[in-house]
């Protein structure tokens, strides 16, 4: 078994943390395509989770692409899993270069400067990150 | 899940001579969750749990139990039928065995289920020859929880599960409740006060506070409507009003200022970004920063 107990504590939802650790695992080759997942009654128990927050992790995992789950036959890793993965991380890096950038205008910095800045940060020419 | 109903409380109240134990609390179980029912000492978790099996009568509102009312002759001994409640005093017969007691149990209930009955014998490492006089707290639960679980109730009522049992012992009931609502069709309805348990197993939750439900709905849901707004500034944090809708509480200390929000962090990071911080971070928060929260006294 691949899948390890979340932390219930740590404010992330549980069934998210179990979408990520599935991702992971297909990441990094622990789960491959057409490889079949634990069904959610076992899984339930080993992880001594809700089923229904392991239904919804599978629920959502489906939605994205990751895994298919086939009626009667359980859930299995889905072929184009990775290259999904792949527009995924491309999904949320945007989010965080969004979220950079309005940070930076709360500061008062102009779009001019920030696209200056990322120029320079990618050419590799700053002199030293600014911290707060 | 489906969206049936098993308990649903409108208005309730309950005054026991010159207390208002219970003031208009309202709650909703759906069908097939596991359903943490939290509250300080005194919240009004048990007068909610008798009203519920007919042991008390409310003053004034409804009780409903698998839309049946807990006082009409008919429909509750319908209801004692179908649940299962296991006090916080784990009550059993001091003078049987373990054997003795689930023969006993297991005559009054027909849709005993004998299978499940072995596979906690097992699973509990219990042996029927034991007296529960002399039976240790964790035991004795697991034998409470063990005559519930087989009886084929469609709800089980469970006062403080947990209270006594270390760790381990914890998580093999909790283990039991999550096996228990995967293959039995059932509902789980349970009070605690171990946050973090009712974190781990429960999808809904329902926090009372003076007889009133003060905050109820599935986790997940309440998880992305909190959400803690930090900001720092260069210089000492300003003292500021949030006025977005939502806002629970606002702390200050030096350059940081805290933002605790019940209606999602957008509409306050909105607002607060004309004081032009230096940083602002939303975190998600835990069960325990919602209850304390919500029951946080205010007189």
């Amino acid at each position: 078994m691949i899948l390890l107990k979340p932390n219930p504590s740590s404010g992330v939802p549980i069934y998210l943390q179990l979408m990520e650790q599935v991702k992971h695992a297909i990441e990094t080759g622990a789960l491959k395509a057409g490889e079949q997942l634990p069904s959610i009654r076992p899984l339930a128990e080993e992880l001594v989770v809700n089923p229904n927050t392991v239904a919804k992790a599978y629920r959502e995992l489906e939605h994205e692409g990751v895994i298919e789950l086939r009626q009667g036959a359980g859930a299995f890793v889905s072929d184009t899993a990775t290259t999904k993965r792949d527009a995924e991380k491309l999904k949320a890096a945007k989010v965080l270069v969004a979220q950079g950038i309005e940070r930076l205008r709360a500061r008062g910095i102009t779009d001019e400067e920030i696209r200056r800045l990322v120029e320079a940060e990618l050419a590799g020419i700053t002199e030293g990150k600014r911290r707060e | 899940m489906s969206d049936r109903t098993v308990i649903e409380t409108a208005g309730l109240w309950k005054r026991y001579d010159d207390i208002e134990a219970l003031r208009g609390l309202d709650l909703r179980v759906p069908h097939g969750s596991i359903f943490g029912f939290l509250g300080r000492n005194g919240a009004g978790k048990t007068t909610t749990i008798k009203v519920l099996l007919g042991m008390a009568r409310p003053t004034r509102g409804e009780a409903r139990v698998f839309g049946l009312s807990p006082f009409e002759p008919h429909s509750g001994v319908d209801i004692r039928g179908r649940v299962a409640f296991v006090s916080d005093e784990k009550d059993l017969y001091d003078y049987m065995t373990v054997g003795e007691i689930i023969a006993f149990t297991r005559s009054f209930y027909p849709r005993w289920n004998s299978n499940l009955e072995q596979q906690y014998l097992r699973k509990f490492d219990l042996a029927t020859g034991r007296a529960i006089k002399g039976l240790s707290r964790g035991t004795r639960t697991k034998v409470a929880l063990l005559l519930a679980l087989c009886r084929g109730a469609e709800l089980l009522i469970l006062d403080e599960p947990t209270s006594g049992l270390d760790p381990a012992m914890a998580e093999d009931v909790l283990q039991a409740l999550v096996g228990h609502v995967a293959g039995e069709e059932s509902t789980i309805f349970f009070s605690s006060h171990q946050l973090n348990e009712v974190e781990q197993i429960a999808d809904h939750v329902a926090i009372i506070e003076r007889g009133q439900t003060v905050v109820s709905g599935p986790l997940d849901e309440l998880r992305a409507q909190y959400q803690r707004i930090q900001l720092v500034f260069d210089g000492e944090a300003p003292d500021i009003r949030v006025h977005a809708p939502g806002t629970h509480s606002v702390r200050r200390k030096g350059r940081v200022l805290t933002i605790l929000s019940a209606g999602g962090g957008t509409a306050v990071v909105d607002e607060v970004r004309g004081y032009r911080p230096a940083s602002i971070d939303v975190t998600p928060v835990t069960l325990k920063d919602i209850f304390l929260e919500s029951v946080k006294t205010e007189d």
